[in-house]
Parts: structure tokens; sequence; C-alpha cells
């Protein structure tokens, strides 16, 4: 009897991008969820205008390239990053910013890198610091969270700012409210002392009010990505246990000048970064070491941007600072070969 | 002795894959003889070494054990009969490996009435000194039977310093595969006392037997058999966690010993040996019975086939009578291997024949084979890097040969990669690694070898030139030679002229 051949090893491959992507997404339900039960329907549009700019560029450029368009918008890589944008949104941010946001995430930092794999930078993050600069003050618009505020904006109200960019038919400076790290920011530019800002009430005690249920969700996501396999533990824990050391001992040399290692934590989006923007693959680290390493720098780098920089959060800066020292990273960190001597 | 009374601690490898058995399903029925096919082919020659001279004759009978070819030194193993009949003569079969080959074979007809030679056993075998041992071993055709099917006498006698500890290898490792187990639950006492032979042979002070830790009862039985007979050499028995490739040479000694081979060197060379149960089982059948090596346990398994059992069928046998003898092949069988689902070879057809290091034939149907969807390409996730047993980059590798970097490849130890397929299980784009690293170490070996053809071209050349250069001096040096002895010559013959003139003159002037 004849048979066709092939290759060992013979077994179907038990693992797919598609799957690790829609994993990826799974864990982040329970942060979208916490950021609507804070800042309300804002989210749930930025989620939408978002993830439909990434799709449509997304189509656009995988035509453009004569990419087989079914194979790659199903890997869900798209919607990752577009899911991962909206998060980092103020919630009443206009839609054009999630578009100018998805052009540069999708078309140039992915696509025009060669798609899938072959991006240097993290699409995510180079799509958020683009709008950092180039939208400021929409950025810097947060609405305060349920604690604190008047009422938030309904259904109907948050669909018009978002759609208009207007905001006339609502108690906007009722509602809106700097973020703590923006509050930190200008008030060590006014002379403050640290917890004189932090008698603010977007304060809470062991950082900000309603940031830490999202930040707590998000690392509930991130625990469970790692004990799927989906992650490994080297970049997180590089990132947080650099942000908590760092964070102390900045803390410790001058409680009036710099925030609480708790605060450093729970106000930014450094443990969103830490599971799901410092796990990217592709834009990462492939070495155990190498992983450690980066997030180490995201962290150190963030924090420096944070305290002398001029951005409130540094966290996409930190991203694609790191990004550039993959290949050297990677190549320094590889690990020794079975029966060579070094 | 037990591993925990004789204090032996495990260490582990780098990566490797915990993989769902399966090794049960060929384990539910006992051990039987797969009955003599009409036809047998013995294969003259394994993967490493020189076939021997044919001893026999077409149209001559042969006894069961008898050599069929003959054996000048370690490397030449002899093949012998499986059994009793007429020899038909020499004969091309399609062989496993590479794909596509033919290996030579000698055909014979079995005769059914399997009359044997006289077992010549090595009388004595502990008081002799081990080169004989070994010389016995060799001409009873012992090749190592854990697949790779080395000449088990050149794995014994070589240049190297000092063995000291003997390891049997009875971790399987990969899914599907029981016959090492089959082996060692049915003849444990085999196995041990073959263990003292090998360890005799290289005058090695311990042997270690790994048995992995899912293969229920077998320490238990070995521990037994080690029990009821004590003897010098020391014997520990040591349960190996079963994650693939536990079996592989270099990852079980590490496993065991937590030392690594140096990547350009053999175990022997940290003092270590690796024989598979199987080749320590063949020696004592060898030393203490008598009888060559002509037959093995084979597991003939998987979805494909109808009773999947382990079979003992002497060398030879084409794998289809086996097929049959395990009751045919199930509706939608779609690939035959040999070997196991990670690292085995798919055959083109089962009119291959077993050899002796054929361990496992496994047929798989369109349900495990689903089809593979396409590649995507690699995110660098760095699943493979976690999970390779050589500790390398398979990503960066692969993207190097993608490139046609060869030469990148090599620099990051693409020749050190043991293909086991871990990565690409492991892989989410599906990307199908192994082909790429095969592909490139094959073309590494082509421009080495175009290296070094080069190199001799260019030495020949440089010799061609060198002898021209000699042969024009030599040709120079006889010119100016003759010349000067042309010179010579003219000078002598004016200086005769001269002494003529003058005695004229002189006769002129006397006149």
């Amino acid at each position: 009897m004849e048979f066709s051949t092939a290759g060992a090893p013979h077994l179907p491959p038990g693992n797919r991008v598609d799957r690790i992507m829609r994993r990826v997404l799974y864990a982040l339900i329970p942060g979208i969820l916490a950021h609507w039960l804070v800042f309300g329907w804002g989210i749930v549009f930025q989620l939408t205008v978002a993830v439909g700019f990434a799709l449509l560029f997304e189509w656009l450029m995988l035509r453009a390239r004569q990419r087989p368009v079914r194979v790659f918008l199903s890997d869900y890589s798209v919607v990752v990053t577009a899911v991962l944008f909206a998060l980092c949104m103020p919630p009443l941010a206009p839609w054009w910013v999630a578009a100018v946001g998805m052009l540069f995430a999708v078309v140039i930092a992915k696509h025009l890198y060669g798609g899938l794999g072959y991006n240097l930078f993290n699409p995510t993050m180079v799509g958020v610091a683009a709008v950092i600069i180039a939208f400021p003050v929409e950025l810097s618009l947060w609405l305060a969270p349920r604690s604190v505020s008047p009422g938030l904006p309904g259904f109907l109200d948050t669909a018009r700012a978002i759609l208009t960019g207007s905001t006339g038919h609502l108690d906007y400076d009722a509602i809106t409210r700097a973020t703590p790290l923006d509050l930190l920011r200008t008030g060590a530019m006014d002379q403050l002392r640290t917890p004189e800002i932090q008698q603010d009430a977007v304060f809470s005690r062991f950082g900000a009010a309603g940031w830490d249920w999202i930040v707590l969700a998000y690392l509930a996501g991130g625990l469970w990505l790692l004990q799927q396999g989906v992650i490994r533990w080297q970049a997180p824990t590089g990132v947080i246990l650099t942000t908590l050391l760092v964070g102390s001992l900045l803390w410790l040399s001058g409680t009036d000048v710099y925030p609480s290692p708790s605060l450093q934590l729970f106000a930014g989006s450094l443990v969103l970064a830490a599971f799901f923007i410092v796990t990217d693959p592709v834009s990462g680290s492939a070495t155990p070491r190498g992983r450690l390493i980066f997030g180490i720098g995201v962290a150190l780098i963030t924090l420096a941007i944070r305290q002398w920089g001029g951005f409130p959060d540094g966290v996409a800066f930190g991203v694609l600072l790191m990004n550039m020292f993959v290949p050297l990273i990677d190549r320094y960190t590889q690990p020794r070969v079975y029966g060579v001597r070094r | 002795m037990s591993q925990a009374a004789a204090g032996l601690r495990l260490h582990g490898f780098h990566g490797g894959l915990a993989m769902a058995g399966q090794r049960q399903v060929s384990l539910e029925v006992p051990l039987a003889a797969a009955d003599v096919p009409e036809r047998i082919y013995v294969p003259i020659g394994q993967h490493q070494g020189r076939p021997g001279d044919l001893l026999v004759a077409p149209g001559e009978r042969v006894l069961g054990g008898q050599a069929l070819t003959s054996s000048e030194d370690d490397f030449e193993v002899p093949a012998h009969a499986p059994c009793s009949g007429k020899i038909v003569g020499l004969c091309e079969r399609p062989a496993s490996h590479p794909p596509g080959s033919l290996r030579r074979c000698i055909e014979i007809i079995p005769d059914g009435l399997d009359e044997w030679a006289p077992p010549t056993p090595l009388d004595d075998w502990a008081t002799r000194p081990p080169g004989e041992i070994i010389d016995h071993l060799r001409s009873m055709g012992l090749v190592g039977l854990g697949g790779a099917m080395f000449p088990t006498a050149a794995k014994l006698r070589g240049p190297w310093a000092a063995i000291h500890t003997l390891i049997l290898n009875g971790a399987e490792c990969e899914p599907w595969i029981s016959c090492d187990e089959t082996l060692m639950r049915t003849r444990s006492e085999a196995v041990i006392r073959g263990g003292r032979i090998l360890a005799a042979a290289v005058a090695a002070e311990r042997v270690i037997i790994a048995v992995e830790e899912d293969m229920a009862g077998i320490a238990a039985g070995l521990e037994k058999a080690l029990a009821a007979r004590d003897s010098g050499v020391e014997i520990h028995i040591a349960e190996v966690p079963p994650v693939y490739p536990q079996g592989g040479e270099r990852q079980l000694i590490e496993t065991l010993t937590g030392l690594q081979v140096p990547s350009d060197g053999l175990p022997q060379d940290i003092g270590l040996l690796v024989h598979n149960v199987a080749t320590a089982a063949a020696a004592f059948d060898a030393v203490e019975i008598g009888r060559p090596l002509t037959e093995r346990i084979v597991t003939v398994t998987g979805p494909g086939i109808q009773r999947p059992c382990n079979l003992r069928a002497a060398v030879g046998t084409p794998i289809a009578h086996l097929v049959t003898a395990a009751g045919g092949y199930r509706e939608g069988v779609q690939r035959l291997i040999l070997g196991g689902p990670m690292s085995g070879t798919a055959l083109p057809s089962d009119e291959v024949v077993l050899t002796k290091g054929s361990h496992c034939v496994l047929a798989l149907t369109e349900r495990e084979l689903a089809p593979k969807p396409e590649p995507m390409p690699c995110i660098n996730c760095g699943e493979c890097v976690a999970v390779c047993p050589a500790s390398l980059m398979p990503q960066l590798l692969f993207r190097a040969l993608a490139a046609d970097r060869h030469e990148h490849a090599r620099d990051l130890s693409l020749l050190e990669c043991i293909e086991c397929g871990c990565c690409a299980e492991v892989c989410p784009s599906h990307i199908p690694l192994v082909d790429f690293y095969r592909h490139g170490k094959a073309r590494l070996r082509v421009k080495d070898l175009d290296h070094r053809r080069a190199a001799l071209a260019k030495r020949r050349y440089e010799a061609r030139e060198e002898r021209l250069a000699q042969e024009q001096a030599e040709r120079e040096a006889r010119r100016r030679a003759r010349a000067e002895r042309l010179q010579k010559a003219e000078a002598a013959r004016d200086e005769i002229q001269a002494a003529i003139e003058r005695a004229r003159a002189k006769k002129r002037a006397g006149d």
C-alpha cells in the first residue's frame, strides 16, 4: 500500500495565533467592565470607533499589499491593537482621535513595516504616542470617576460628544476632572507638596479613586493570561517590581516631592502595560532574560518621564524606546546552547 | 538498590514537551510473536558502517542464526538469518531513509522448519578481557536498537579514556511507542544481565537504568530482578519524568547527571556511555544464550491500526506483514510512520522492511492529520525558545533561513538542532520549522563540501603550478649544464687545436 509522506513532526500543532489573540481579548473583559462602571458609556464608543477604524485600515492595507484578507482579518491581532488603544483614551475623546491613532497604529506601525510579525514598534503605543502629540487637549480631558462625579453623561450625550466633538450640551466643567497623574504634574509645577496635591478627591487611599478598580481588573485579567500560559512572567514582573522598587526609593528620598509607589502603580496605565503591552511578542524580546530587561526598561523610562519629562504618563514612550533596544537585548540574552561552552 | 537509597539526584533538561502518552493503546494486549512471512528480506549494512561480504550463495539453505555476511571490523556488522530457509539472492527493497531510497537485502524463503544453528554463547564472559566480549557482540550482529543502529562494538571500543557510568535508556518519550516498556516488562532479567555485560565490556563502575515515571510497575519489576541476583557492578534504577525528548541521549544524560555532552564531542568524552535497554537485552541473548540479533520488539499502533500491539518480529519482515498481524489498517488511514509522531519518518509504502532499529510502526488517519492551516508569519512569541531542548532560538533560526542567510543560521548554532520537533509543535503560526532546519543543515553541508572541494582543487592547482615551475627550473638547469658542457668541450677542442697547431709549428720549425 502506498502512502503520502511529509516531514516530522506529524502531529498537528496545538496552538494558534487567533486563539492567543482571542484569549488576550477575554482577559481584557474585566478591565473594560470596570472602565464602564467607573467612567460610563465612553469606553463603549471608544471601542467601537477604534475597532471599526482598525478593521477598515487593516482591510485596506491587506488589499493594497495583496495579502489574504480573510486569514489576516480573522487573526484578531488588529482587534487587540484597537481595544488596547481604546482603553488608553479619555472616555469623551472625539472619534477622529481614534481614527488618527489607528491610522498610525495599523497603517504605519504595522503594515508599512511588513504586517503581522514584522513591526518593530508596538502598534498600539505608536497610535497612542501619535495622538498624545497631535491632540494634547483632547487627551488631557478625562471624566471624573463615578464616585466623585455629580453624574456621568448618559448614553446619548456620550454618543453626541464623541461623534460631534462638541461638549456644549454637557456641564463640562463639572463632569471632567484632571487625572491623578495630571494633578501630580501640574501640582509639582505650582511648587505644591505631594500630600497637598493628594487632598484632591480624585485620589484614594492607595491610588486613585475609580482608577484603582480598573487597575485591579487589568491585574486579574493579566494573572489569568499568565495562568493560561499565554504570556510569561518575566516582562510583567520586570515592570511591576521595578515600579515598586524605584517608586519606593523615590518616595523614601522625599515623600513631599514624589508620589507613593502604590500610586505610581495604580494611577496610570503601568499595570495595563505590564500584562498586555510589554508582553506583545512581536515588538518585545523573545528570550526569558530579555523580557525581564525589557520590562525593567519600560518601567524605568515611564517613571523618569512622569517625574522629569514633559508628559503626565510615559508608558507609550517607555515601550517605544525599549522597542528600539529589542534586537540588542535579544542578541546579548541568548540562552547558552546545549553543550556549547562560552 | 533503589534510586532514593542510592541518592541519585535527578536534574532535568531545558524545555521539552509533556505529551499525552497514548502508550496504553498498544499495551492492552500482551506481547505476541508475529508469524514468519512468506519472504524475508534481511537488510545488509546499517545506517552507519559498510555491509560485509556475502557468505551465502543463491539456492543455499541456511539455518536460523547463521551469519549471512562477514565482518572485518567494528563498523561492518554481520547479518544473520532469522529462520531456516532457502536463499533467493540479493535484492533491493524500499528503505525508510532517505525517503525513496533502496536498500540491499538478502531475500530468504523460510522453510517453516525453524531449524537453528547451534547457539554460541561466550562462556565465563565475566573472566574474559573486554575485547573478547566486544568481538563476540560484533559477531552476533549487535547494533543500537534505539533507532540509530550504530554498531555496538564500535561504540564500546573507542579511543576514549575511562567510562565510569553506563546508562541504559528505557525512556521512550514519544507518544504511542511502547516497545521498550514491553521489553522491560517481559524481560527485566535480560535487561539487567545484559547491562552487566555491557558494563563489563567498558569496565564501567555503575549502571543507571532510566525508565519513565508513568511506566507503571516497570521500575518495581526491575528492582525485583535486581534483588534476585546480586553482582559486583552498582546498578541504579532511575525514574525520569515523561517529557519529550527525554529519550534523546543528550537530554537523558543531562537529566541523570546534570552534565552536558560537549557539542563537538560524545558522551564517552565525559565518561558516559548510553545504550538502549533493548540493546542490553540483545547483549544478554548474544553472550549468555548465544543467539545472534535477528529479531526485535516493535510497536504497531495508531488510530489507523485495527489491533494495536507489540510484536516480536524477525528483522527483514515487511511492514505490511506486521500490519496484517495487528489486524490490518482501519478506514481512513493516511500516513504510515516508522518511529514516533514527533521525529519518525513517513514511509512511502508498507513494503519497507523491519530493520534492527525500527521500534515503532505508527498509522495515522485523516483525523490526527487534520489539514494543516497555512503558516502565518512568525510573531516572535518565544514559545519555541521555551521548549527547545538544545536551548536554541528557533524563531531567529527561522528568520535567518527564510532569508537564505545560512551562515547567520550557523552562527545561531543551527547545527546543534536535534530536530525533535518541539518548536514546530508549539508554534502558533504553524510554521514547518523543522523542515527549514533540515533544509538549512543540508545547505550548510553542501556548502562545506563545496568549500572542501574548492580547497582541494586549489591545493591541486598549486601543486601543479609548483610541479610545472620545478620542471621548468630543472629544464633550465639541464640546458645550462649542457651549454656549459658544450662550452667546455669547445674550449677543449680549441685547446687541442692549439696544441696541434703548436706541434705542427714545432714540426715545421724542426724540418
